[in-house]
């Protein structure tokens, strides 16, 4: 019973790097589990049993960081002395400035119960959804970038992106919540 | 394979228990490494999870009991996995249509009334495992100890925790809470060996399930699941029930919904009418009540109306189920039914139409359960391997916050064990305190969801305010329950926390009521003394009776005839009392006061044997 890393990536044996092969990562997953999960130490010692828990709960928290990317990325951000908080997602991206103030026009409208404004408002989803995926696709790239140079200013520029796509995807998840209350 | 997994010195038997609202099932694998349904005494596989407090004081489980839900409806209880885990405030809708006594002062752990005693849910649940315990002790005959037990996946911290209490207090170790869908996969999963997604859809007595599952390999990962604790078979009889009483009433201008034995006939009366339906189009409800008869037909498409919107009440968990997992219902490859309920064609078809695919019907949706928690005993005891259960948590974990708002600190479909870590410090200068309410459920403010319990982190060392530095750790481990540890940031120190579980038993209270089922133990021993006592005193009060017919009893002298009668008569006057050394006293004193008698018996028959041989 030797001391577990802590350390997510560690624990997984994997290189810090923000591109992941999925499949890999899975059959370490499994491969891990197999050796750490509770269920081979049931009839051995406390200390055994206490062992394997830790393992498998430190194992399992570091598969569901690791597996999304961003998430990951966050992880990756932190260790390198990033500070991640909720905080930069509070901030309107200037460039989405008039974006949002239309927004919030046309939900004002169709929270008074006039329904005109449900085109606009699915019109708004769409085009959001479409930042976001945008959001993604750079994001991929810098993740590349990231792996190839370790460089720190592409972490500081992923940081702004991460916070940006935050942003958007409240604005997503608040749209479509207008939506579906307003339908129902 | 690690060095650890490899030496199985001593391997001990673990079973399988399927502790369901309906019926109850032990499993083990047998010795050619099948799971195996273990019979009652009775011989039937099923133990209803009925229990009736006899008039003597002994405890009755199964199909004896169900028989005294008419006779004695006051004394007995069923459907007892309703209230697992539950306070007297959440339990108000199934108080309305289950005849459950819940005693006065019930608040957050609830006492159910049966007769003149009164007990909570998991003592109940207990004497339903240790009837189980001892059906699997007598068939196996060896001693059995430890189990691994079902839980509906969608159970909360409070429920699975009741019904760990529930095994202890019956002697049981609980290895694992394994839930109930996946165990059914485990079952079905063991002979196919395929590799895919699987959807288990399991509709029982009293509770609904969804889970799907990715299958490699022996792995079997647990996606997402969903599912509605309050939603089963049960509601289905309280359907067809509310409409008999409704007939009833106008036909026989009487409510007998008040009537303990009559609701529990006609109870037995929709179930069999209900099963029934599932293989012929139209059925009567009948019910013989004190010299009065009621009949209606039903048939499956009225039935089906009645029910419509229960099955769907299923569809809703099952989308949400579906997205949870990140599948599409295209690369679902199986969908598997568990639970009674599934035999109702319409539930059937509801599924084939959400899942596209046809459903599994190959192992008895009644016992694929209880064959999946042998299963997984089998791989707890080491005798199963190259099987894995990766199961969830059914609800995301989170404290409250300022202004009510819960913070999550484990979502929920989490591969569990799963852990956070969050930081306490204080608000005021020198506060020794902090209280943390942790709760479990979707919602976002934390009146809306469940409260699990209130730790309190005491004797903080004290400083400036927002100078300590408290670490929590939550830990929910493989059953699917809490685990709280605390350490001072800064000294390194583990701190204590004080649990106050908000529904449930405190260890305490469990310890008591394991010492006072052994009390009770003693009571039971003794109560089979007693019975042992007087099926002889019954014997030989059949003898005596037999031998006055006998020549040889007028041969006696008046006085020895008196002193027969004297005896007859005290070991009469002790045979209903609990004393079974004093029963005993009485046959050997009986025994005594008629050897001359006996002796004169075998005398007549050997001289008229021996007369009858002579040539």
């Amino acid at each position: 019973m030797g001391s577990l890393p802590s350390n997510y990536y560690d624990f997984f044996e994997l290189e810090h790097r923000l591109d992941l092969d999925l499949k890999d990562l899975e059959k370490r997953f499994y491969a891990l589990s197999r050796q750490y999960h509770p269920d081979g130490y049931t009839l051995k010692s406390r200390e055994e049993q206490q062992y394997a828990l830790d393992a498998t709960a430190i194992l399992n928290d570091a598969y569901r960081t690791l597996r999304d990317p961003l998430p990951r990325a966050e992880y990756l951000l932190k260790e390198n002395g990033f500070d991640i908080g909720e905080q930069g997602s509070k901030n309107v991206p200037p460039e989405l400035l008039e974006e949002v103030f239309e927004l919030n026009m046309a939900i004002e409208e169709l929270r008074g119960g006039d329904d005109s404004a449900r085109p606009a408002l699915e019109d708004a989803r769409n085009k959001f959804v479409g930042m976001r995926d945008q959001v993604d696709i750079e994001l991929q790239a810098k993740f590349t970038e990231y792996d190839r140079t370790r460089d720190s200013n592409v972490l500081s520029e992923i940081r702004g992106m991460l916070n940006r796509r935050r942003y958007i995807r409240n604005l997503v998840n608040e749209v479509e919540k207008e939506l579906t209350g307003a339908a129902a | 394979m690690t060095p650890l997994q490899i030496d199985f010195g001593n391997q001990e038997r673990v079973v399988g228990i399927d502790l369901g609202t309906t019926n109850s099932l032990v499993a083990y694998m047998d010795p050619a490494g099948h799971p195996s349904v273990i019979p009652g005494e009775d011989g039937d596989k099923l133990v209803p999870s009925v229990v009736t407090l006899h008039r003597k004081g002994d405890i009755i489980v199964g199909n004896k009991a169900r028989a005294a839900l008419i006779d004695e409806p006051d004394r007995t209880v069923y459907s007892i996995k309703r209230l697992m885990g539950r306070g007297v405030g959440d339990v108000q809708e199934e108080l309305k249509l289950f005849p459950f006594r819940v005693a006065e002062g019930s608040e957050a752990v609830i006492r159910i009334q049966l007769g003149e005693r009164t007990f909570t849910p998991p003592e109940i649940s207990a004497f339903i495992l240790r009837q189980l315990k001892k059906n699997t002790e007598a068939f196996l005959g060896e001693p059995v100890t430890k189990a691994v037990i079902t839980v509906p996946a969608y159970f909360n911290d409070a429920q699975r925790q009741a019904t760990k209490d529930a095994g202890r207090i019956a002697g049981l170790e609980v290895l694992r809470l394994v839930n109930e869908p996946t165990a059914a996969a485990l079952a079905y999963g063991l002979d196919k060996r395929r590799d895919g997604i699987v959807a288990v859809y399991d509709l029982g007595g009293g509770t609904f399930d969804i889970s799907i599952l990715k299958l490699h390999d022996g792995i079997f990962e647990v996606l997402a699941t969903n599912g509605d604790t309050h939603l089963g078979g049960d509601d289905i009889d309280n359907r067809l029930i509310h409409i008999a009483l409704e007939d009833i009433q106008s036909e026989w201008g009487k409510d007998i919904s008040h009537y303990g034995d009559a609701v529990q006939t006609l109870r037995r009366a929709v179930i069999e009418a209900k099963e029934r339906l599932s293989s012929v189009p139209a059925t009567n409800i009948e019910l013989n009540y004190k010299g009065k008869h009621y009949q209606r037909e039903i048939t499956r498409e009225l039935f089906e109306k009645l029910i419509a919107d229960i099955v769907d009440r299923t569809l809703g968990p099952c989308r949400a189920c579906i997205k949870d997992a990140g599948v599409t219902v295209e690369q679902i490859d199986e969908v598997v039914l568990v639970g009674g309920s599934t035999r109702i064609p319409i539930v059937r078809n509801a599924v084939e139409t959400l899942f596209r695919a046809k459903p599994h019907t190959d192992l008895n949706p009644d016992e694929v359960v209880a064959l999946g928690a042998a299963v997984q005993a089998g791989i707890l005891a080491g005798t199963v391997e190259n099987q894995l259960l990766l199961d969830v948590t059914p609800l995301s974990l989170g404290i409250e916050t300022m202004g009510g708002v819960v913070s999550k600190l484990i979502h929920r479909n989490s591969t569990i064990p799963a852990s956070a870590t969050e930081a306490f410090t204080t608000a005021v200068e020198g506060q020794r305190n902090v209280l943390i309410h942790v709760l479990q459920g979707e919602r976002e403010l934390a009146k809306d969801n469940r409260s699990l319990a209130r730790f309190d982190l005491k004797d903080i060392d004290p400083l400036p305010a927002g100078m300590a530095r408290i670490e929590v750790r939550f830990l929910i481990d493989a059953n699917g329950i809490l685990n709280v540890t605390a350490r001072d940031a800064r000294t390194g120190k583990e701190q204590s926390v004080d649990i106050k579980p908000s529904y449930g038993l405190t260890d305490e209270q469990v310890e008591a009521m394991i010492s006072e089922s052994i009390d009770r133990a003693g009571e039971d021993f003794n109560a089979r003394q007693v019975a042992e006592a007087r099926v002889e005193a019954d014997r030989i009060l059949a003898a005596v009776d037999k031998a006055k017919q006998n020549d040889a009893y007028l041969d006696l002298s008046d006085e020895e005839r008196r002193e027969i009668t004297r005896a007859l008569n005290e070991l009469l006057v002790v045979y209903h009392g609990d004393d079974h050394l004093l029963i005993r006293a009485k046959i050997d004193q009986l025994n005594n006061v008629t050897m001359k008698l006996a002796e004169n018996m075998i005398n007549a028959a050997v001289s008229s044997a021996l007369k009858g041989t002579k040539i």
